[in-house]
């Protein structure tokens, strides 16, 4: 996303603050205003002071007017600071909340395409970083800008020929922030990989502590870890001391053009073209024209960061969401479960076809096994029939609709699915139990859990039902998350199954149990089953064969064995 | 926060020097008025001339130039000692964190291990920094600015006192109240960024269920609270500059008020109330400066707390210093009534359990999902405290050990097939640091993963990190050799032979028997074909052992066991 196009957006967000932003910039210019007027209103006290001469009704009137101005301007800037802070923290608010609505409607290939990390890194870390820049931006660049231009107007009018001198020198210290920011920038970048390489050997050391405990290896680990940590000193001490270097040098640029002004100033006393008060005052706007420069010039770099981060969030914000439901959708309810597949064809990318031309036909009720060796593209089935992909071309038609002439919640509400990677939510076991029926009495619940053999495990919890499992299941084994999986459907009871591999981090025993369960459930219920027990799959209806990501035969147990093709020399082996 | 002071113990030159040459160079930038008066009062006002002012200048000149010179050597200093501290803090953390017991690492987990070992070190890096450079300086310049005031007029410069008194007062009380306010924003992130996490793994289940409308709805109520907390924050922090400029410019007004009563009676100079109002700006300034980065400042301490509650976490296994003396009998290893419940559990993992295990045995142990046999040989290398009962390793309980002696007694094959990036060799010596090739080989022969070796190009094969570059049967057998180079006499597998086919599984059973050292076994398997050639077959249920006894033994008298065999058993046939 190009920069222009970037502010424009961001431009855009702000516009719903409109007449905050407006009183935001008033208050700032205001503001400027009156602290420019300050040193002023001093110059002239001062200028009453003469030796033997002081004018006291003249320095009291300027000293109330000081009170006065300092008054309004402490007022207006921390009215200032509170709107600054409202519109960054609501405009941040809007992109967040912007960003995970996308992440609703966002198609799966998206999702699957990109790691957590990432998507997570660009809703939270980068609209942080943005809220910074932006926070800054409003706080100090605008009013960094109008004070340079404020000081300016008024040394003119004071003395043009000192406030020449000012500004020729002054740049200078925005040329030695360059120059100092473009060289420090390859020590940064050591700095950041030294830092990885640390992160990536903590995170496999402390990730896998156990191992390392088992095996003794502490001493070990802590070696190398201090290799790398030494490293790190190194190039960290480096970025961090010449970076710092910046402030100083900047000071110093500052400290430059005062001992100048003082210079040229005092000449200009001499000669009879300024009192000492106006000298002073110059002497003051001198330190205050050249502060901005310091603080726009480190803006400048955090907007620009600011800047590249809200390009990544506007990148998600922008994504091509999946093709709306129909506005004439009709909503599927209690289907009876009969499916038909014709001429379906899909693919991930357009290079590598998958399944074509594929046709089959579930009648209400039947069970429909998908096997194949690893990796062969069994989830893609699941994909098309909970409509998570878009097929190609080709209809598929759940009791005579097609798929995508009904509500996706609907469709999706006709299948429960158990998939062979748990998740659960974090919250208590009752609210991931009733995830597909909220309104379910705990009598009922407990039915399901019970039928799911996950009753017992759930009753010796600390709290039963109510215990608070933490991210994605916690302290739960592999098999026990597959158990309230299970008991979720058992709740909800949908017309159509979807179980991938539904048991297989289950003990043998429990296994047959949950497998009778099954077999009950799946009475009258139309269902898909990826496994590999060759008896679940005998018994199955349709037999789908897939390899590599085609389904290459169909048919049941007889037929394909008679067939003697992939299935029966997988049958075989 | 006290804790981690000390890891700047070894740059207590450097803690000196930093702020000692921050403070030269603030004394220089404190001369500056002084040199200003002078050209106003004996330049201007006495007619000492373009001379006099020209020399004045360059004295300017010479100030700025030493100034910068200290004001580097004072950067230097403090990014060593910032740097040299995050280091030390670094080592020791993580020193600290291998240290802690498995009930701890269970307890902490391990992704807020990893922030606070990077992000939040980086951060009190950041802030020892600071806390050098500037909250010496700023103090410095604010107390000097008055000490000078005061050289130059007594009365005018009570004005000062009571300047710093309130500002003292409104930083102090503003730091106060928002620290605890930053830390609940840092929360509420926290929870915006575990929704997000959330329903990016788990979005095809909750697309499924049709929750996207959901959790919009609790997505956008965790962003407004966290909105919320900002602004509450925010407006705090608001009120810093806006409190001191009021302050520092009444005090200017007092002072400016009170300089001319000075001057009226002839007590002080015109150039001299000059003098005094730059003092008074540069407080100002400096405040400035110092409120825009108490915000940072804070940060800081938000992480340090979040550091020393980690140091705080005590690990609760203590380990003896010294070894008492055991009676190698040949019983190997002796469970009495052992009894085992995980912190914040509800009940016991594991009741009663008590059994022997004479030297040279194998042992099997079967059960379950969650019926406790991951937790029963846990406790037999320790990583556990029985909470009941002990453990006996050698006639001796395993409290009684060293932690090194224990951990050479015991080679374990853990669940998790675990390898680290580098190579077959590095891995393979995590067993033993000093194995010989030839030791090397032999366990690789056994672990029946010679054709993966000699197919990734020997020992010296890379392995990536977590042994992505390999399948998880071919690391299940790596992690087999690893333990058998151990040569410990008890070896454990832990459920470690389960991507393995059954022929693999039996000939690496039978090249564990056939150890010349002949460990003493113990083998954890959901598959009875697996543990059915043992001396002894645990059969566990619920934490409670159902069944002790060899196949046949178990066939004819344990209900549970012979469950299991008939699934299985079946299970095979129609396979």
């Amino acid at each position: 996303m190009k920069q222009g196009k970037v502010l424009k957006k961001v431009f855009s967000y702000l516009k719903r603050y409109n007449w905050l932003m407006l009183l935001s910039v008033l208050f700032a210019a205001v503001i400027v205003a009156l602290t420019l007027y300050v040193p002023i209103l001093i110059g002239d006290a001062i200028d009453a002071i003469a030796e033997g001469a002081v004018n006291f009704e003249l320095v009291m009137f300027y000293l109330k007017r000081v009170v006065a101005v300092v008054l309004a301007t402490a007022l207006l800037q921390w009215l200032m600071n509170v709107i600054n802070n409202h519109v960054t923290y609501h405009v941040v608010r809007d992109i967040r909340k912007e960003a995970f609505d996308k992440l609703q409607i966002l198609p799966l290939k998206y999702v699957d395409r990109h790691p957590y990390g990432e998507i997570v890194s660009r809703i939270i870390t980068d609209v942080d970083t943005f809220a910074d820049g932006l926070l800054m931006g409003f706080t100090q660049l605008f009013t960094g800008i109008v004070t340079i231009l404020g000081t300016l107007v008024i040394m003119l009018t004071l003395n043009p020929m000192i406030t020449l001198v000012v500004v020729v020198i002054t740049p200078l210290s925005l040329f030695v922030a360059n120059f100092i920011a473009t060289h420090t920038y390859a020590m940064f970048k050591t700095q950041s990989e030294t830092r990885g390489e640390q992160t990536a050997f903590v995170e496999e050391m402390i990730g896998n502590a156990k191992v390392v405990k088992a095996f003794g290896r502490e001493d070990e680990s802590m070696e190398v870890f201090d290799d790398i940590n030494d490293r790190l000193q190194k190039c960290s001490l480096k970025a961090i001391f010449y970076s710092s270097l910046t402030n100083p040098c900047t000071r110093f640029v500052n400290s430059i053009v005062y001992a100048c002004v003082a210079l040229t100033g005092a000449f200009t006393v001499l000669s009879g073209n300024m009192t000492v008060g106006i000298l002073s005052c110059f002497l003051n706007y001198a330190n205050q024209y050249t502060k901005p420069f310091n603080e726009v010039s480190g803006v400048v770099t955090e907007l620009q960061n600011a800047i590249a981060c809200a390009g990544r969030i506007f990148e998600l914000i922008e994504e091509q969401p999946q093709v709306p439901d129909e506005a004439s959708a009709a909503e599927l309810s209690d289907a009876s479960g009969e499916i038909v597949c014709e001429n379906v064809s899909f693919s991930y990318t357009p290079e590598q076809k998958l399944i074509e031309d594929f046709n089959v036909r579930v009648k209400p009720g039947q069970k429909v096994a998908i096997v194949g060796p690893t990796g062969c593209g069994k989830t893609t089935v699941i994909n098309l029939l909970m409509r998570f992909y878009d097929v190609k071309s080709g209809e598929i038609k759940v009791d005579g609709n097609e798929i995508r002439h009904v509500t996706r919640k609907s469709l999706r509400q006709n299948y429960g699915m158990v998939l062979q990677e748990t998740w659960l939510k974090s919250g208590t076991i009752r609210d991931n139990i009733k995830m597909g029926k909220p309104q379910a009495t705990d009598e009922e619940m407990i039915e399901a859990a019970k039928a799911a053999y996950a009753h017992s495990f759930i009753k010796r919890l600390p709290k039963g039902y109510d215990t608070v499992i933490g991210e994605d299941g916690g302290m739960l084994s592999q098999g026990q998350k597959q158990l309230l999986c299970i008991s979720r459907i058992m709740l909800s009871l949908p017309p159509m199954l979807i179980l991938d591999e539904a048991t297989s981090s289950i003990d043998t025993r429990t296994e047959m149990k949950i497998q009778s369960a099954f077999t009950r459930l799946m009475q009258g219920r139309t269902s898909f089953i990826v496994a590999h027990r060759l008896s679940t799959i005998r018994d199955a209806d349709i037999i789908l064969v897939m390899k590599d990501g085609n389904i290459i035969e169909q048919g049941n147990h007889q037929e394909l064995l008679a067939a003697g093709g992939f299935y029966a020399q997988l049958y075989n082996s | 926060m006290k804790r981690l002071l000390i890891y700047l113990k070894d740059y207590k030159k450097e803690c000196v020097l930093a702020p000692l040459f921050k403070m030269l160079e603030a004394s220089f930038e404190l001369i500056v008025p002084l040199v200003v008066a002078a050209i106003i009062d004996t330049g201007i006002g006495e007619g000492a001339g373009k001379g006099y002012i020209v020399k004045a200048c360059l004295v300017l000149f010479a100030l700025a130039f030493v100034g910068l010179i200290s004001s580097v050597t004072a950067q230097f200093f403090s990014a060593k000692a910032a740097v040299g501290y995050a280091t030390k803090l670094r080592h020791a953390l993580f020193g600290h964190l291998q240290s802690l017991s498995y009930s701890e690492i269970d307890r902490i987990g391990t992704s807020t291990m990893i922030t606070r070992m990077t992000s939040d070190v980086n951060q009190t890096q950041t802030g020892v920094n600071m806390v050098l450079r500037l909250f010496l300086r700023s103090p410095f310049v604010v107390f000097g600015a008055m000490i000078m005031a005061f050289t130059i007029d007594v009365k005018a410069a009570v004005s000062f006192v009571a300047a710093i008194v309130l500002l003292l007062i409104v930083v102090g009380g503003i730091t106060k109240i928002s620290i605890p306010l930053m830390k609940q924003v840092q929360g509420r992130l926290d929870e915006v960024l575990l929704v997000a996490r959330e329903n990016l793994v788990g979005i095809r289940v909750l697309r499924a269920f049709c929750k996207e409308e959901e959790e919009v709805q609790r997505f956008a109520e965790k962003n407004a609270s966290l909105t919320q907390h900002q602004n509450k924050a925010g407006s705090v922090s608001a009120l810093m500059n806006p409190l001191t400029y009021i302050i520092i410019n009444l005090a200017i007004v007092w002072l400016i008020h009170t300089g001319a009563v000075q001057v009226h009676h002839g007590v002080l100079t015109q150039g001299e109330v000059v003098a005094l109002y730059n003092y008074m700006s540069q407080i100002l300034v400096e405040l400035i400066k110092l409120a825009n980065l108490i915000i940072t400042m804070n940060k800081a301490l938000a992480s340090a707390n979040r550091i020393a509650d980690v140091f705080e976490i005590e690990t609760s296994m203590e380990w003896k210093d010294s070894a008492m003396s055991s009676e190698p009998g040949d019983i190997a290893v002796r469970f009495e009534h052992v009894g085992l419940t995980y912190n914040g559990a509800g009940e016991e993992a594991l009741t009663d359990i008590d059994f022997t295990v004479k030297r040279g045995q194998t042992i099997g142990v079967i059960g379950g999902t969650g019926s406790g046999k991951s937790s029963l040989i846990h406790l037999i290398p320790r990583f556990y405290d029985a909470t009941k009962g002990g453990v006996f390793v050698d006639g001796k309980n395993v409290r009684d050990y060293t932690q090194e002696e224990l951990e050479k007694k015991i080679a374990v094959v853990p669940q998790k097939a675990v390898l680290f990036k580098g190579t077959i060799e590095s891995n393979l010596k995590w067993g033993k640091e000093d194995a010989t090739p030839e030791e090397m080989e032999q366990a690789i022969v056994a672990a029946q993963v010679a054709d993966v070796v000699k197919a990734k190009g020997g020992l010296s094969g890379e392995v990536a990190q977590n042994g992505k570059n390999l399948s998880g049967g071919q690391r299940q057998r790596l992690t087999i050799a690893r333990a058998l180079v151990k040569q410990a006499p008890i070896l454990i597998l832990d459920d470690s032979a389960s991507a393995l086919d059954m022929a693999t599984d039996a000939k690496l059973r039978k090249a564990i028997r056939e150890l010349s050292y002949q460990p003493t076994v113990f083998i954890v398997s959901q598959r009875t074909n697996a543990i059915m050639d043992a001396d002894q077959i645990i059969v566990l249920d619920d934490g409670q052992i159902e069944g002790i006894g060899t196949h046949e033994e178990l066939l004819s008298n344990c209900v549970v066991y012979k469950e299991i065999y008939e699934s299985q058993f079946k299970k095979e046939v129609t396979a």
